[in-house]
């Protein structure tokens, strides 16, 4: 078992882990950090997206003794308290998502996303959420309500 | 308002875009899904698979197994319950293996231990002795003569004498004289159409936390689309007393029909009862390709008569259908919804339900329609591209309507087939102009929609808020539009009701959520429901004013006197009733159970750009109306939603997806990278035309809406990319490597 | 005496016919009836069919009315996805 050192949404964590066990595994058995969920664990649908050290990464293509030392960034540490990511407010508001399963992956890409490249073009958007699978919404709504976040965020600043 | 009444206008809730009452749980990773659940002492699971695609279980060795560390109990066949029959051994034979291995994939063993590493290094060490049997995985070939018999005696009485034994149930209906029909044409188009498997491509994969004691009481944890079907056959296969297992449905990640079915829950189920611990077990991604879904692959021909004004003189299918190594191909679907757009005078459709070694076909959004769509739109397109006609204008022709004899016999109710035709001519996509290399689409489909039994309860709290219980999961946003309706009825804020996916011990029996059934079924009886409640509040109203019940009506959420002669007396909102109710007859609660039989048919016309390079055999679609009549919309966003949701799907099935099988039988893209389902950058925004044609059949004229979204795409596509490719093509999906082989057919034989 | 229509596919199990006269009041006199006077049917009813009654499709219940004069057609089972 590895001992594992880290900083989680902001929090100091340590937990064990078998040196084989991934980072998504060691958030969501070890850490009971559920919201990041595993669709595929081969890297292809996006759905346990979280950032390390601010860069977006599949945490199913992490080991959990990978994140010694690093800062990672998970759906839990979105919200401000009560106080919804505008992201997450205008997913609700576009129906952007029908099941939710790929929802945690697709904000978290997101996010990071508007973090790089504030003024994206709709070509953007879709390029950048290519690594995160939806079955259920055709990604229509989701592009929309990334899109007026973007905007909204340009008029606020 | 009487209490049966029907509403059609003056909705204050209904209709309105309202925000889902579980989407911050969705937005902040706090919704439980299957995988999500934990139990104290809890084991995790894992399952062991044939790596052959047809093969004898000579012996099952765990000893090398059960000598790791940390392993807790095996199970194989015979820890199942033995003597099922029917639907119900196939089931229990799908979710374990008995004697034969029947597909790549199929379970044959299962291992529970302290942590998912050892469960899984644990099922490496099970020794299978397999005693390896010819197969087949092709329809066609499956059929042929020298097949490979999957299982002696499967075939039921309707099969007619000769066929091969992989062919296990026959349908045939159609009315008037085909060879007349034919005879009449002006020009007969005749051609043959094949479609692959495809995966529903849910993104959360079977998942289940069991716990069964000794005493045979269980508890189960699931996501699934309808946890009393889990009940039922999991109490079958576990030899329990249905009432005696508890399953509460978790949220669900996707489902498209492919979670109406059991899998892994008997097996946990069996890990529990033999390990007396709780038991978790989760699919990879690999063992959902492999063991779950797929829809049937499917063979086609068709032939079609059309007189040069466009009117259709005949119609004919014949539809092959391989559903897995079990009966249950939903070829009579196909053969039903293939001309059902269409007034034919004369019309024949044939089905065939055959098996072959792959998984067990599951359920997929509008089961066997969106193939039948495919075929006989396709020729459709030909004809008029042949006779010179406009495409809408032929449907528009011979467009079934009310009073017009189905395709599958009887006589069409109101159905808004025609008003979908126009919506479509009439949008700017039909008449936009097009670019080089870019052809356009379009197709009608239809699906049935159903009804099934349903079971609601809205209990009113003392501050005049209401809990609504349902017993249908939420695949889509369904607690919205059940809180909405309720809302209607009641007149109080939507934010108010509470809607929550009760277990099976709270409520009746309710049917998976399946036939785009649950915002017909349980909306039907959340209103039922709520109206039943409203009574129970005129009544209080009326013995604290000492006047008859009748005399009182609900409006606004306050009961009132209905006129003059019912005395004179101030409005009592529903928070004053509520507060005294334990004094004046205890709580107030409203409920409905019943089989509901009026879920109106639902008929949708897309219309689709598609972008082909014949260098490459890349097609790009680029631009997509859905146009689909919703009977009544009860909220817009969702609703727009799976009309969106149902298109993609369909792309994917046209362009991409489908199951890839080696010569040794097995499945060669069982991941997302190999088995490509559409990504953001693959697709165009979806445009989407909302129709109301209401449904008779329910109050606020609701249709089901899930799955008719699907059911027209692949022809669609399939006529746009032939008409950009200046190629019919034939076969799904039309992936790079068949729209270069199709165009070289052409190049080579004109 | 109500008319039903089987699907052609039936006509081997209803002495070729595929419109029968049945006496019946409701769905399941209908479903008794047909397997009453043609046995052959009892596997294709016990195994589960919809009926369509004056074009609206009963998926299961047994309770629905027919008259006399209902067009009444009996169709392959109906559950969705």
């Amino acid at each position: 078992m590895i001992h594992v050192n880290t900083k989680i949404n902001g929090d100091d964590v340590e937990f064990l882990c078998d040196p084989r066990e991934t980072l998504l595994d060691a958030l969501r058995d070890k850490l009971g950090l559920t919201g990041s969920k595993e669709g595929c664990g081969t890297g292809d649908c996006g759905a346990c997206s979280v950032t390390m050290d601010g860069r977006l990464v599949c945490s199913c293509l992490v080991l959990g003794a990978e994140a010694d030392g690093k800062e990672i960034g998970t759906v839990e540490g979105m919200a401000e308290g009560e106080n919804l990511h505008i992201l997450q407010e205008k997913f609700i508001e576009h129906a952007a998502l029908q099941c939710g399963i790929c929802t945690p992956g697709i904000l978290v890409a997101t996010k990071s996303l508007l973090e790089k490249h504030p003024e994206p073009t709709e070509t953007q958007v879709r390029y950048w959420l290519a690594g995160n699978l939806c079955r259920c919404t055709g990604y229509d709504k989701i592009i929309r309500a990334v899109m007026e976040t973007a905007a909204d965020l340009r008029k606020a600043s | 308002m009487a209490f049966d009444d029907t509403k059609t206008e003056d909705f204050k809730v209904v209709g309105q875009r309202v925000k889902r009452p579980d989407g911050v749980d969705k937005v902040t990773g706090k919704a439980k899904f299957g995988a999500d659940a934990v139990a104290p002492g809890m084991l995790f699971a894992a399952i062991v698979r044939s790596p052959h695609a047809h093969a004898r279980i000579v012996k099952i060795d765990t000893s090398k197994a059960e000598a790791l560390s940390g392993v807790k109990g095996i199970v194989t066949r015979a820890d199942f319950a033995t003597g099922l029959t029917g639907g119900d051994l196939d089931v229990l034979e799908n979710v374990m293996a008995g004697e034969k291995a029947l597909y790549d994939g199929h379970a044959v063993a299962a291992v529970a231990a302290t942590s998912q590493l050892i469960a899984r290094d644990a099922a490496k060490l099970v020794e299978v002795e397999y005693e390896v049997l010819p197969h087949v995985t092709d329809v066609d070939k499956a059929m042929a003569a020298d097949a490979p018999v999957i299982r002696e005696g499967a075939a039921d009485q309707s099969v007619p004498e000769g066929m091969h034994a992989n062919v296990v149930r026959y349908h045939e209906s159609g009315h008037g004289d085909i060879e007349a029909g034919f005879a009449e044409a002006d020009l007969v188009v005749e051609d043959s159409f094949k479609t692959e498997a495809t995966h529903q491509g849910y993104i959360e994969p079977h998942a289940c936390l069991a716990q069964l004691g000794g005493d045979n009481k269980g508890e189960l944890w699931c996501c699934t689309q309808g946890h009393w079907n889990v009940q039922k056959l999991c109490a079958a296969m576990l030899g329990l007393e249905t009432s005696q297992l508890r399953v509460t449905a978790s949220e669900i990640g996707g489902g498209f029909g492919g979670k109406t079915a059991v899998f892994i829950e008997p097996v946990a189920l069996a890990l529990s009862r033999k390990t007396s611990r709780p038991v978790k077990l989760v699919m990879s991604r690999s063992e959902v390709f492999r063991a779950t879904g797929p829809t049937a692959s499917t063979s086609m021909d068709i032939k079609i008569g059309m007189k040069k004004d466009g009117t259709i003189t005949a119609g004919q299918g014949t539809f092959r259908l391989q559903g897995g190594a079990f009966p249950g191909a939903p070829m009579e679907f196909t053969a039903m919804c293939a001309f059902a757009p269409y007034n034919l005078q004369n019309v024949k459709q044939v089905g065939y339900d055959v098996m072959a070694n792959r998984p067990k076909q599951a359920a997929y959004r509008a089961p066997g329609s969106p193939m039948a769509a495919f075929a006989v739109e396709s020729v459709i397109d030909e004809l008029c591209k042949k006779l010179g006609l406009d495409p809408i204008e032929v449907r528009l022709k011979n467009a079934s309507k009310q009073g017009t004899k189905a395709s599958f016999g009887p006589t069409w109710d109101r159905i808004g087939l025609v008003e979908t035709l126009e919506a479509a001519q009439s949008h700017p996509h039909y008449s936009a102009p097009l670019k080089e290399g870019q052809g356009r689409g379009i197709s009608c489909g239809f699906w049935f929609n159903h009804g099934g039994e349903t079971s609601v309860t809205l209990a009113l709290s003392e501050d005049g808020t209401a809990q609504l219980s349902v017993g249908t999961p939420d695949i889509g946003g369904s607690r919205a539009s059940m809180a909405q309706m309720a809302a209607e009825e009641l007149g109080i804020p939507y934010e108010n009701i509470r809607t929550t996916i009760a277990d099976t011990a709270t409520l009746g029996y309710n049917e998976v959520s399946h036939g785009s059934r649950v915002t017909y079924a349980s909306g039907l009886a959340t209103i039922k429901a709520a109206r039943a409640a409203v009574k129970i509040l005129c009544a209080r109203a009326a013995a604290k004013w000492g006047i008859d019940e009748d005399a009182v009506v609900w409006e606004n959420g306050c009961a009132k006197p209905s006129g003059p002669n019912a005395g004179e007396f101030d409005p009592l909102p529903i928070d004053k009733l509520t507060r005294s109710m334990g004094r004046t007859g205890g709580p107030i609660v409203g409920h409905f159970e019943a089989t509901p039989e009026g879920a109106g048919v639902s008929f949708a016309t897309h219309i689709v750009d598609a972008e082909v390079d014949k260098e490459t055999g890349q097609t790009k679609v680029v631009r997509y109306t859905v146009v689909q009549d919703a009977g009544k919309a009860i909220n817009p966003a969702y609703v727009e939603g799976q009309f969106q949701g149902g298109a993609a799907q369909g792309i994917g099935w046209a362009l991409n997806e489908e199951y890839i099988y080696g010569e040794d039988g097995r499945l060669q893209n069982s991941v997302f990278l190999d088995y490509r389902i559409p990504v953001a950058s693959d697709l165009p925004m979806i445009d989407t035309v909302i129709v109301e044609v209401p449904n008779p059949g329910h109050p606020y004229g609701v249709r089901g809406v899930g799955e008719t979204s699907i059911c027209p795409p692949l022809a669609a596509i399939a006529n746009a990319v032939s008409n950009a490719a200046g190629v019919r093509l034939k076969e799904l999906p039309m992936s790079p490597p068949r729209i270069l082989a199709a165009l070289e057919d052409q190049a080579n034989n004109g | 005496m109500v008319e039903v229509n089987l699907w052609s596919g039936l006509r081997a199990f209803a002495d070729g016919k595929d419109c029968v006269e049945v006496d019946a009041k409701n769905v399941g006199e209908v479903l008794s009836a047909l397997v009453e006077q043609y046995p052959g049917l009892e596997h294709v009813i016990e195994a589960g069919v919809s009926v369509a009654v004056d074009g609206k499709v009963i998926a299961s219940g047994l309770t629905e009315p027919v008259k006399p004069d209902s067009e009444v057609y009996l169709m392959q089972q109906l559950k969705g996805g």
